[in-house]
Order: structure tokens, then C-alpha cells, then sequence
């Protein structure tokens, strides 16, 4: 029998929107279903690897710098408070061990998650492959995301 | 309730109970029963929930003073 499949957006790069991304995707695998996560625009950020900066022109450079990437750097949405948030939440959330967006990212990939990455935004921000993590399967546009949303029982922009 | 195997997800919150349950169910065979120890309330409707989706058969959730015990059996 075909898996039930299941397609999120993830445009946010907020980590607190992010982690509601990766609960429904490990959680959703785990029910069985084949699920894709198509990051664009911030979200690309969860999957760039922590460099100093990236992007091929000085704007791309500049605009990288200010917009970090890492999956453990990402900003809260609401009380960022120039970064204290993030740490305050990763304190209460391992308090209470939830894990973080690198060890969802993890599970993610043991339970067969697919990562796709946006090859618009990756062009325009001038990112490199290796500027990202090793989990990413493809890099394709809306129309890949479109035409898995269609079969989707469920699809999801967060 | 008796069961073949012992799941211990004290102090996780969700989704972590139900993520460990999908990795463990695949160590069982088929008819053997799954024991999920939790203390995340949540566990009550989302067991029955992942049970249903994934064709599973839960056999119940106990509750005792803030802990409960979640029973699986595999389906074949």
C-alpha cells in the first residue's frame, strides 16, 4: 500500500515555528506517512550550516552575516530580546527535555523525512551547497511542491 | 496488563513518547505487546490516535497518581 504523503512549507526560520514543523514531520512518520519538508526564504536558515558568512557578492555577504544561519541559532518569534529568549526557551525546553531543532533535525532523518531546499532563495542569498547540512535531499522550486502537495492528504505552510 | 516489552518515556513530553513508540513497535513481531511507561497526559488520546493511524491495536491506557501505562499490540 502507498504511504499517506504529507508536504510542509517551512518559510519561517523562528525556532519556535520551526519546532512545531518538526514535531508534526517526526510525529507524522511515525504514524507511517512519507513526509517532505520544503524549506524557503528564513527557513533555510535550520539548514545552513554555522559560518561567519556566505553568499557570493558583498550584499549576499552582508545580508548572511545579519541573517545567521544554524539550526541552533535560530530567533524566538516573539521576546528575541537580542538572543536572551532563545536561551531562556532551550533552557526550559531541556529542563523539560524536549529536544532541540538539531536533535529533531536528526530524527527527523531516521525516520526517512525528506528535505528540500528552495533553489530560488539558495540562488538570490548566493549560497553553496556546502554552505548546508548533510540532510538536505534536493534543491527544487514550487512547482516539486506543488505537484507533492497535490497527492498530500495534508499540506502545511509554517 | 502483561507485556513482552517495556517502553520507559518518564519525563518525556509529547511528541517524544509517540516517536520512541514507532521506533520500538519495530523490534516486536507481530501479536507481542508493547508496554509505553509515560508521564506526559497526552499520551491518553495521542496513543489511541497513532494506534488508528498506523493500524496498531491499543489495548488501553492506565492511569495511576500521574503516570501512565500505555499498552500496543502489533499488528501483523
Amino acid at each position: 500500500m502507498e504511504k499517506e504523503k504529507f508536504h510542509i512549507v517551512v518559510m519561517s526560520g523562528d525556532m519556535d515555528k520551526v519546532l512545531a514543523a518538526f514535531i508534526l514531520a517526526t510525529t507524522s512518520a511515525s504514524m507511517g506517512m512519507d513526509v517532505t519538508m520544503f524549506f524557503t526564504f528564513w527557513g533555510l536558515n535550520v539548514l545552513r550550516k554555522k559560518k561567519i558568512t556566505s553568499g557570493k557578492n558583498i550584499l549576499q555577504k552582508l545580508m548572511n552575516f545579519m541573517n545567521r544561519g544554524g539550526a541552533d541559532r535560530l530567533p524566538l518569534s516573539k521576546f528575541n530580546m537580542l538572543g536572551m529568549g532563545p536561551v531562556m526557551m532551550k533552557v526550559l525546553m531541556k529542563q523539560s527535555k524536549v529536544p532541540g531543532i538539531s536533535e529533531f533535525i536528526k530524527t527527523a532523518k531516521d525516520l526517512g523525512v525528506k528535505f528540500v531546499a528552495c533553489t530560488t532563495t539558495f540562488s538570490f542569498m548566493g549560497f553553496e551547497k556546502d554552505d548546508f547540512i548533510e540532510g538536505v535531499d534536493s534543491y527544487a522550486g514550487a512547482a516539486t511542491f506543488l505537484a507533492g502537495a497535490r497527492e498530500s492528504k495534508m499540506s502545511y505552510f509554517i | 496488563m502483561k507485556a513482552d516489552v517495556t517502553l520507559d518515556c518518564f519525563g518525556l513530553l509529547c511528541p517524544m513518547p509517540i516517536i520512541e513508540t514507532g521506533k520500538k513497535i519495530k523490534e516486536l513481531n507481530s501479536g507481542q505487546v508493547l508496554e509505553v511507561l509515560a508521564t506526559d497526559e497526552g499520551i491518553k488520546s495521542d496513543m489511541p490516535a497513532w494506534c488508528k493511524t498506523t493500524g496498531n491495536e491499543c489495548l488501553g491506557v492506565e492511569e495511576h497518581d500521574g503516570e501512565f501505562r500505555a499498552y500496543v499490540k502489533k499488528a501483523s
